[in-house]
């Protein structure tokens, strides 16, 4: 198909939307999860295995670079959950119009890493 | 997997699952954060409550679901090379179905009291 009109794709130059941003990340944090589903099942299968299994799970999520990585998830999680629900509610027709679909876009990019701090903050308050 | 997971179905499908994870994925928040199992009998007390393990269980395959949509839709979007996207596509359901069967295991087992 050849139509005249100028097809511009350069990727570093086209700039998104609000809600562009939002779904790629959706995308993105998506993909990071699927790719952590055959960890997790590992993890969760040796901690339920044995006293011995569990503590060797617990002795992996306990190191720094493992933590740094289970914020990211975390941090991947909230942002699925909450642009996923911002989806839903565009499949059925509310928040359509553009000024309010930009307004849901930017709380839903605020909104990730708002519950990501607060709940560092209440797992440092309740526990060790 | 042609047939029932695309177009409209994979659509509502991804949809579907979604409403059931976002409750589950909640759920899981909220006990970890607050109350997550601090040992190994904590743990398995914890998954072989009735409740829990259904909605784990229940869980497996929405979850699952919902990834292999999701993960198709990436695979078709981005990658233009019918072969390497067919390798892809083939290499994650491996590891999608391997993972389900290997917490659902987990699961059974907690339950008859491992």
């Amino acid at each position: 198909m050849t139509t005249p009109r100028p097809v511009f794709l350069d990727l570093l130059r086209i700039k998104l939307p609000l809600s562009g941003i939002v779904s790629i990340l959706h995308r993105v944090s998506g993909v990071l999860m699927v790719l952590t589903i055959p960890i997790v099942a590992i993890l969760f299968h040796q901690a339920l295995s044995s006293p011995e299994g569990f503590a060797a799970t617990a002795a992996v999520l306990d190191t720094w670079l493992i933590k740094l990585v289970l914020l990211g998830l975390l941090w991947a999680l909230f942002h699925h959950l909450v642009a996923g629900i911002r989806h839903l509610f565009l499949d059925y027709g509310v928040g359509l119009d553009r000024a309010m679909a930009r307004e849901t876009a930017r709380l839903t990019l605020y909104a990730a890493p708002v519950l990501l701090v607060l709940s560092i903050i209440l797992s440092f308050l309740l526990g060790d | 997997m042609s047939r029932q997971a695309s177009g409209l179905m994979a659509w509502l499908l991804q949809r579907t699952t979604a409403i059931y994870l976002s409750f589950l994925a909640g759920y899981l928040l909220l006990k970890f954060i607050f109350d997550a199992p601090a040992d190994h009998a904590e743990l398995v007390a914890w998954v072989a409550h009735p409740l829990v393990a259904m909605a784990l269980m229940l869980g497996v395959p929405l979850v699952l679901a919902h990834a292999w949509v999701g993960i198709r839709d990436v695979l078709i979007d981005y990658v233009r090379r019918t072969n390497l996207r067919v390798g892809l596509m083939t290499w994650f359901v491996f590891i999608i179905v391997a993972s389900g069967l290997w917490f659902v295991k987990a699961i059974i087992t907690a339950g008859i009291g491992g």
